[in-house]
């Protein structure tokens, strides 16, 4: 019996999106039990969201003053807790899940299997390697608890109109008090969020600096666009980090991916190689981007951009 | 004395062009350039600053792999650390057993601070940092972008998807370095002739006494599918034609 558990990921009361494509990837292993374990001060409402999630069968409030913000090392212990019942734990591959999940399986004393991007059965699955040049096929052992992170950007979200029951839990564990979250600064940009947004206008280092980048901005808020960027542009000063898009970055999987400037550089590729449609708009007819953009315009973005925008109504 | 303890892995070079075995059993690393993984580079650079300002007395860089690794620590010598340990395994290591080894080389060197890269960019798993700090039961501060030590306590800025975030943890800790932390020192030629000098000692990994056998076993190593080449428009007008017929605007 394959009996899989999901942390959710939330901020400011809202489940976050990644949860819903955890769900859809436990979702195909066949027969598997889902249940969502929501951490937090206050459950409520994101315990609603969870529910509603097709397939989740049971949803597990564990709130705790604690839980306010998601600090691994005293979140870990917790998972752990309730961890017992499942063969499966399994947490969304964005900066929350990689800092907690591992830490989840070596208090339970064995490894992780990060980035899941493809489900061949309860024990084997597939992952990128090496910036994605490599795609590995791993299987992990049926006696052991198995952990891991879900590649975001390679499952749809889980559709809702489910009506999970919601249960209070509470947990035995010791948290610890070395670590105290002090505070976060997330611009507040009014834009689709990067991760989840249907369309992407990303810029590189040819927009040459920050006041140049606006135009990444304005025609993403042409288009209804999130903004990203890639490392060469974040490096620079040109654009905020958490807009960045590759390798050690965001992975994402829009409708629609714009590169404006960007040369293409694989650990970029890493990042977008699930976009239905990629845009690349690069003055360098040999830029490597070309050699996976679905459209391709050689020109100066400078002068390609204000046209397109104009063009767009 | 304060210790600071990090953590070089040898990696195929950033620059690389990583192939797979045409059957299937790896990726090709035959004549291909190894390098200092470039977070664990990071890592080593927060090491040396923390030391130079005086929040620490020694730094310690510590690798696990084949006797070449001895390369990759004496670039660590010369970029400034004081000495290295090599613990010579011959097969890779997962990252839960590479977090036992640290730990068993924290409880011989009691560090105030481990640094580790927050990936390798071999396997891209970003875990042994997490893993150790789970197994040392001390705080984590992962894909840090800034640290400020102050007494026993450091204060560490954390870029997280929506952010930045900061988090203050108690000393010993462990910490993972994000790319923006800082840029490596480039090491010069007196520097290299004098880390020839520096103590580098090796170990075995069989005698730490720790269960090494792997967990997972890699069925198959493919080549990731590739996107087709699509077309070329010549302005703008052609841009948002293709663009409507897709139905994206």
């Amino acid at each position: 019996m394959t009996k899989i558990l999901i942390v959710a990921e939330h901020s400011g009361g809202k489940l976050n999106a990644a949860t819903a494509k955890c769900v859809t990837c436990a979702s195909s292993i066949p027969g598997a039990e889902i249940d969502i374990a929501v951490f937090a001060a206050n459950a409520g409402d994101i315990a609603t969201q969870a529910a509603a999630l097709a397939g989740v069968k049971k949803v597990l409030k564990i709130e705790n003053p604690a839980n306010a913000e998601p600090l691994a090392a005293v979140l870990a212990p917790q998972v752990v807790a309730i961890a017992a019942n499942y063969t499966h734990v399994f947490g969304p591959s964005t900066t929350y899940g990689k800092d907690l999940m591992p830490r989840v399986a070596a208090l339970l004393g064995v490894g992780q299997l990060s980035d899941i991007m493809a489900v061949e059965s309860a024990y084997k699955f597939r992952r990128p390697i090496y910036a994605g040049n490599a795609i590995l096929t791993v299987e992990a052992p049926q006696d052991k608890k198995l952990v891991a992170t879900v590649r975001a950007a390679s499952f749809q979200a889980a559709a809702t109109g489910g009506s999970a029951a919601i249960e209070s839990a509470t947990v035995n564990a010791e948290l610890p008090t070395h670590t105290r979250f002090v505070t976060r600064s997330a611009a507040a940009t009014g834009r689709p969020d990067l991760q989840t947004a249907p369309r992407v206008v990303s810029g590189g280092r040819a927009l040459g600096s920050a006041d140049n980048f606006k135009i990444i901005f304005s025609l993403a808020d042409k288009l209804k666009a999130g903004v990203g960027a890639s490392r060469a542009a974040v490096d620079s000063g040109y654009a905020a980090n958490e807009l960045q898009v590759g390798q050690t970055g965001k992975i994402i999987s829009p409708e629609l991916y714009v590169a404006v400037g960007i040369s293409g550089a694989i650990q970029h590729l890493t990042g977008i190689k699930d976009a239905r449609t990629i845009v690349a708009i690069n003055k360098d007819s040999e830029a490597p981007i070309f050699e996976v953009a679905d459209i391709g315009l050689v020109g100066d973005l400078f002068t390609v951009l204000p046209e397109l925008e104009k063009a767009l109504g | 004395m304060s210790k600071i303890l990090v953590g070089l892995k040898r990696v195929v070079d950033y620059n690389v062009r990583v192939r797979v075995k045409p059957d299937g059993t790896g990726v090709v690393t035959d004549g291909v350039k190894m390098s200092i993984n470039p977070f664990d580079e990071i890592a080593l650079e927060e090491a040396l600053r923390i030391k130079e300002k005086g929040g620490a007395t020694e730094v310690i860089v510590v690798s696990i792999g084949p006797a070449d690794t001895q390369q990759q620590l004496r670039t660590g010598l010369a970029m400034g650390a004081d000495r290295a340990i090599l613990v010579q395994a011959d097969a890779a290591v997962e990252p839960l057993t590479a977090a036992k080894i640290f730990l068993k080389l924290i409880e011989k060197e009691s560090p105030q601070i481990v640094l580790l890269g927050k990936q390798g960019i071999d396997d891209d798993n970003s875990q042994t940092g997490q893993m150790l700090a789970a197994l040392w039961q001390r705080p984590q501060a992962t894909f840090a972008s800034k640290v400020e030590l102050e007494g026993g306590k450091a204060k560490v800025t954390r870029e997280v998807d929506a952010g930045l975030e900061t988090i203050e943890v108690d000393l010993p800790a462990v910490f993972t370095t994000d790319l923006r932390l800082n840029e490596p020192r480039y090491v010069k030629l007196p520097d290299i002739m004098k880390a020839k000098k520096k103590p580098l000692d090796t170990m075995a990994l069989a005698s730490l006494g720790i269960d090494t056998a792997p967990q997972f076993k890699s069925v198959k190593f493919e080549a990731p599918a590739t996107r087709q080449k699509g077309i070329m428009v010549k302005d703008v007008g052609e841009l948002v034609a293709a663009l409507k017929q897709k139905g994206l605007v």
